[in-house]
Formats: C-alpha cells, sequence, structure tokens
C-alpha cells in the first residue's frame, strides 16, 4: 500500500483532522493574493501623508526664503536646487505642498466617504427593516437628493456653509450617501425574509436588537465595497470643490487647489504646476479604484456587476 | 397605466418638494441671507428695510409658502449681481450648455459603445482588457484635469486649438473631450455589462442555434436589446451635463450655466445659486419622470410592479 500517506491513513484510523493551516501559513496565503498594485501606489501616499511633518523639506504654506516665484523642477534649466519640484506663485515649495495635499485627500477621502457610508446605511437599514412609511419616506429623501447632480449640490452647500476641511467632509458626507441607501435597502428586505431574523423575532428580539445583531453583520460587505469605490470619487469632489475655491481654503495646500493656482501659468507653458497634483490625484484614485475592484471579488461575488 | 402616471408624477412632486424645502432651510440656516446682500458694515436700519423687502422678516413657513409659490410660477428671484431674474439668465445661458452637453454625449457615445460592444463580444480577451483600461482611467483621471493636460498640449504647445471661449467647431474639441471623457467610461461599463446580459439570454442561444451568422446576431439581436439601458443612462447624462459642467466651463471660459453658477459662488450672489440649483433639480425631476413613463409606455412589466 506505497499509494496510501501518512495522512490517508489517518483518516482512515479515523483520527484524522482536516489539514489545519497554522496562522503564519494563512498569514501568507493572504498576502500572497494581496493586490500589488493599488497597495504599491496606495501605501507611500498614506505613509507620506502620515509623516508629511517629517518628509516634507518646507512648510507648505511659507515661502521659501530666497527662492523666486515659478521656478521649474530640477532636471530642467534654471532650477533651484532648494525646491526640487519648483515652486509656486508665491515661491512656495511644490514638493512641500503635494506631500501635505495627501494628507488632506486622503483625510477627506477617508472621512467623507465614513460619513456618507453611516448616514447611508443606516437610512437603508431603518428603510429595509421599518417598511411601511419609514420606507417611504427615506426613499423620497434619497429620490429628492439623486434628483441633484452631487457636485452642483456640494458646490451649493459648501458656498452656504463656508470652505474648510471638516465642511467638506461633512458636505460630501451629506452629499453622497444615497447609492448605499438604495443598495443595503434592498438586501435588507430580503434579509428580513430570511428564517434567522424571522426566528430572532419570533423569540421576542426588540428591533433595535435584530438590526444591530443580525441585520448589520450582514450588510457590512456591502457597505465595505461601495466605501472602497467611493473613496476615489469623494478625493475628485474634494479636488474640483478646491479648484473651484470653495474647498480647503488656502494657504492649506490641496491638490484641488494647486490646480488652480498653476492654471493661469499654463498658458506661458510652465507645465509642473499642472501635472504633478494632477498626477497625484490620478494615482490615488486609480489606486482605490483597484482596491475596491479587489474587495468587491473577494467579498461579495454578487456585487461584481455593480 | 394612468394609475401609474399618477403615482411616480406625485413622486416627482414630493421630491421637488423636499429638495426645495431642503434648499430653503440651508439659505436660513446657514446665516442671514440679508448680511449677504447688504454692504458690510451698514447700519441695522439698513438691514431691517432688506429684510422686509425681502419678506425675511416673516415666519419661516410664511417665508417657505411665498418662496414655494414663487419657484412654482416660474419665479427663482432676481439676481443681486446682474439685477435680473434667474430664470432669465438660467435660460440664455441653457444653448451653450446644451450644445457642450450634445457635442460631448455624442463623444461619449463614440467612445463608449463600441468600446463596451468590443469588450463584450470579445469577453476576457485583450480587447476587454483595454475596455477596462479605459473604463478605470475614465473614473481616476478627472475630465477637469483632462482638460487642463489638453490646453497645454494642443493649444500652448502644438497651438492646434483655441484655450477657450465659445466660437467655431474647434472651440467645441476640447471641453466637450474633458466633459464627455467620465461619461464614455461609464457608457462603456454599462454597454458591456448589459451586452454581456443580453448574450446569455435564450433567444440569442436560439438565434445561434438556428445558424445565423455570429455578425448578425450581435447587430440585429442582442445590440438591439442591449441599447435601451444605454439610451437611458445617455438621455440622464445629458442633463446631468447641462447643470453640472461646472469646472469644464470654467476652465473653458464656456459661457454656459456652470458657468453662471461659479459667477454667482464668486460674487456670492445667493439667488443666483439658489436659482441655478433649484432649476437643475425641476430639469432633472421632470426629465427622469418623462423617462419612467416612456419605459412604462414601452414595457408593461414595470407599470405592474410597484
Amino acid at each position: 500500500m506505497a499509494f496510501v500517506t501518512e495522512q490517508t491513513r489517518a483518516v482512515l484510523a479515523g483520527d484524522a483532522r482536516p489539514r489545519e493551516l497554522g496562522l503564519w501559513q494563512r498569514g501568507l496565503r493572504f498576502a500572497g493574493q494581496l493586490p500589488v498594485l493599488p497597495l504599491a501606489i496606495l501605501i507611500p501616499f498614506v505613509l507620506v501623508a502620515v509623516f508629511a511633518d517629517a518628509i516634507a523639506p518646507y512648510d507648505p504654506t511659507e515661502p521659501i526664503p530666497g527662492a523666486k516665484i515659478f521656478e521649474p523642477p530640477f532636471w530642467l534649466e534654471g532650477a533651484n536646487p532648494a525646491a526640487l519640484l519648483g515652486t509656486d506663485f508665491q515661491s512656495r515649495d511644490i514638493l512641500s505642498r503635494l506631500i501635505f495635499g495627501a494628507r488632506v485627500s486622503l483625510i477627506v477621502g477617508v472621512m467623507g466617504t465614513l460619513v456618507a457610508g453611516s448616514i447611508g446605511t443606516t437610512l437603508g437599514i431603518l428603510a429595509g427593516y421599518l417598511g411601511g412609511w419609514v420606507d417611504q419616506a427615506i426613499m423620497r429623501l434619497t429620490d429628492a437628493w439623486l434628483a441633484l447632480p452631487a457636485l452642483v449640490f456640494a458646490i451649493f452647500l459648501a458656498t452656504m456653509v463656508g470652505p474648510s476641511m471638516w465642511n467638506i467632509v461633512i458636505i460630501l458626507g451629506c452629499v453622497l450617501w444615497t447609492r448605499y441607501a438604495r443598495v443595503i435597502r434592498g438586501e435588507v428586505l430580503s434579509l428580513r425574509e430570511r428564517e434567522f431574523v424571522k426566528l430572532a423575532e419570533i423569540a421576542g428580539a426588540s428591533s433595535h436588537r435584530v438590526i444591530l445583531r443580525h441585520i448589520l453583520p450582514n450588510v457590512v460587505n456591502s457597505t465595505m465595497v461601495l466605501a472602497s469605490l467611493q473613496i476615489g470619487v469623494v478625493i475628485i469632489a474634494e479636488a474640483s470643490l478646491s479648484f473651484l475655491g470653495v474647498g480647503v481654503p488656502p494657504p492649506e495646500p490641496a491638490w484641488g487647489s494647486m490646480l488652480a493656482d498653476g492654471r493661469s501659468m499654463l498658458m506661458v507653458g510652465d507645465w509642473w504646476l499642472t501635472i504633478f497634483p494632477g498626477i497625484c490625484i490620478m494615482l490615488v484614485v486609480l489606486a482605490t479604484q483597484l482596491m475596491g475592484d479587489w474587495l468587491r471579488i473577494r467579498l461579495d461575488p454578487q456585487l461584481r456587476n455593480l | 397605466m394612468g394609475q401609474f402616471i399618477l403615482r411616480r408624477t406625485s413622486y416627482a412632486l414630493i421630491s421637488l418638494f423636499i429638495l426645495s424645502v431642503t434648499i430653503f432651510a440651508i439659505v436660513r440656516l446657514t446665516g442671514d441671507p440679508v448680511t449677504m446682500m447688504a454692504e458690510p458694515g451698514a447700519r441695522a436700519e439698513d438691514l431691517d428695510r432688506l429684510r422686509a423687502e425681502w419678506g425675511l422678516d416673516q415666519p419661516y413657513p410664511v417665508q417657505y409658502f411665498a418662496f414655494a409659490k414663487n419657484v412654482f410660477m416660474g419665479d427663482l428671484g432676481k439676481s443681486f449681481n446682474y439685477q435680473m431674474p434667474v430664470t432669465t439668465l438660467y435660460f440664455q445661458r441653457l444653448p451653450a450648455s446644451l450644445e457642450l452637453a450634445l457635442v460631448a454625449t455624442l463623444i461619449s457615445f463614440v467612445i463608449g459603445i463600441p468600446a463596451g460592444l468590443i469588450s463584450a463580444v470579445k469577453v476576457n480577451s485583450g480587447w476587454d482588457n483595454a475596455g477596462k483600461v479605459i473604463a478605470l482611467f475614465g473614473l481616476a483621471v478627472p475630465g477637469f484635469w483632462l482638460g487642463l493636460v489638453m490646453i497645454l498640449i494642443f493649444s500652448v504647445w502644438l497651438g492646434w486649438l483655441p484655450t477657450s471661449g465659445q466660437g467655431g467647431i474647434l472651440n467645441l474639441i476640447m471641453p466637450s473631450v474633458a466633459l464627455g471623457w467620465y461619461f464614455a467610461a461609464s457608457l462603456l461599463r454599462l454597454t458591456r455589462s448589459s451586452m454581456l446580459e443580453v448574450m446569455r439570454s435564450e433567444y440569442i442561444k436560439l438565434a445561434r442555434l438556428k445558424g445565423l451568422p455570429g455578425f448578425i446576431v450581435i447587430s440585429a439581436h442582442a445590440f438591439k436589446n442591449a441599447l435601451i439601458p444605454v439610451l437611458t443612462l445617455a438621455g440622464i447624462n445629458l442633463v446631468v451635463m447641462i447643470n453640472a459642467g461646472v469646472i469644464i466651463e470654467v476652465i473653458f471660459a464656456w459661457p454656459g450655466i456652470g458657468r453662471l453658477l461659479y459667477e454667482g459662488i464668486f460674487q456670492r450672489d445667493f439667488p443666483l445659486v439658489q436659482g441655478v440649483v433649484i432649476q437643475a433639480g425641476i430639469m432633472i425631476v421632470l426629465v427622469n419622470l418623462t423617462i419612467d413613463i416612456l419605459y412604462a409606455y414601452i414595457d408593461p412589466r414595470i407599470r405592474l410592479t410597484k
């Protein structure tokens, strides 16, 4: 019986357990499935944003002493070796502004998504689980919200409330929650008919308890998938608001306002003022989008067509 | 059918009601509109006079009723800056935005539909991957940044296209590509998923079994049905583009509605901002209502589901 391995023998003997992976092995297996490209882009950006104070060569809001305005990046003629990627219209260091801009973009992207996700998921669960007039009210609210293009709505709110980074977080959260509400409501409608929910209700659990213990854990995956796909949208929305002057106020460095600052010099060919912040936005959004796609396929195959 | 129209129309009216209450509340809650209207440092008597003149000394429900009545009668107030009714300004700017949005829609068709079609027909091939890359970049590259980069390349470096303003066909190229860019990507994804869904259906299998050539199955049988959701999306996109092309219109100095909104923001012209936002909401609600009813007319299944 040479073909019977040790393991088969153990199985035949009836005392075998399925081969279990150790923590270390499971960790390795998980790491092997991680999306390499998006992480390779995102991790550096996150590190730069977190340690901006240590990395940035200059204060992003103050001119570099002795530097001229609109100095080109280091490889071009006439560059100032003190400012690697050149200077802007107030002779501030572009590299430092990009570095601190990463912090603004990521904070707004993540926090805005968090606010939107919390509002939308809560409303979606309430509408789906409670039904009746609550459902009607929430769905009509969602319709009304969808009637305005998100950007126009956000511009309107930002104009009225006044610009600041945290205002933008709240505003984008309050504008972009509708998708969660719709998707989550749909899921809750079918969850509500499932047996484990029915049984919990029969056992006398309060709606509060059913929602928190039985419904919420089952919609968290969808919320996470939607959220990961939305971070990029929020980042672009923040950049758009900042570009229009109703986002993160100057002198705070935000990629969108850097694009606005560089616009006047585009005509004379000072391309670096426009290209660098744009590439940063593009890379971060691209990476979050790829991350979201990966998460979607991993967590919930049903959402693949979203 | 009559019942369906009635229900949808009442939903649309409820949406408009919620929208108007929201906008009304935000304007009142985020500060005294009178201080925005008056010169800084105006006397208290002048402020009171202004308040009485605009009816702002009335209780909120009375104010809302007056506001809603005016909106219903097509009176969106008067712009401080232009000293003209907002509705007049809106409709003066509408043709320019419509022109831009139509060309942008055309561009999104030309890019999105063929690319989505090829991706679906040659699913999981190199073509499909190329389509995925286009879709990804459509989301990740902000349209306004694409606009800036195009200005840099085609106007500043090559000198082929005019940078801004309305005029001949040459003026239209860059703004419409920048505006249509994102929508091309979304049409691509929708065309692809819609085609894939249709291709799986029974009647396509039958057509193949009958021995029809693949080309005819795809073009005459599958594509025609897959196009329905795509055209719906395009219709909604068109209205969104008209009202939400703010940044593109600002970058290319395009005299449309988006630019009007931008001027309103910068001059703190709050009736103008409020009016444009409401007008956008009304337009989108009406178009959605029309599409819903048309759909129900074509497809009886929609009429019968609640």
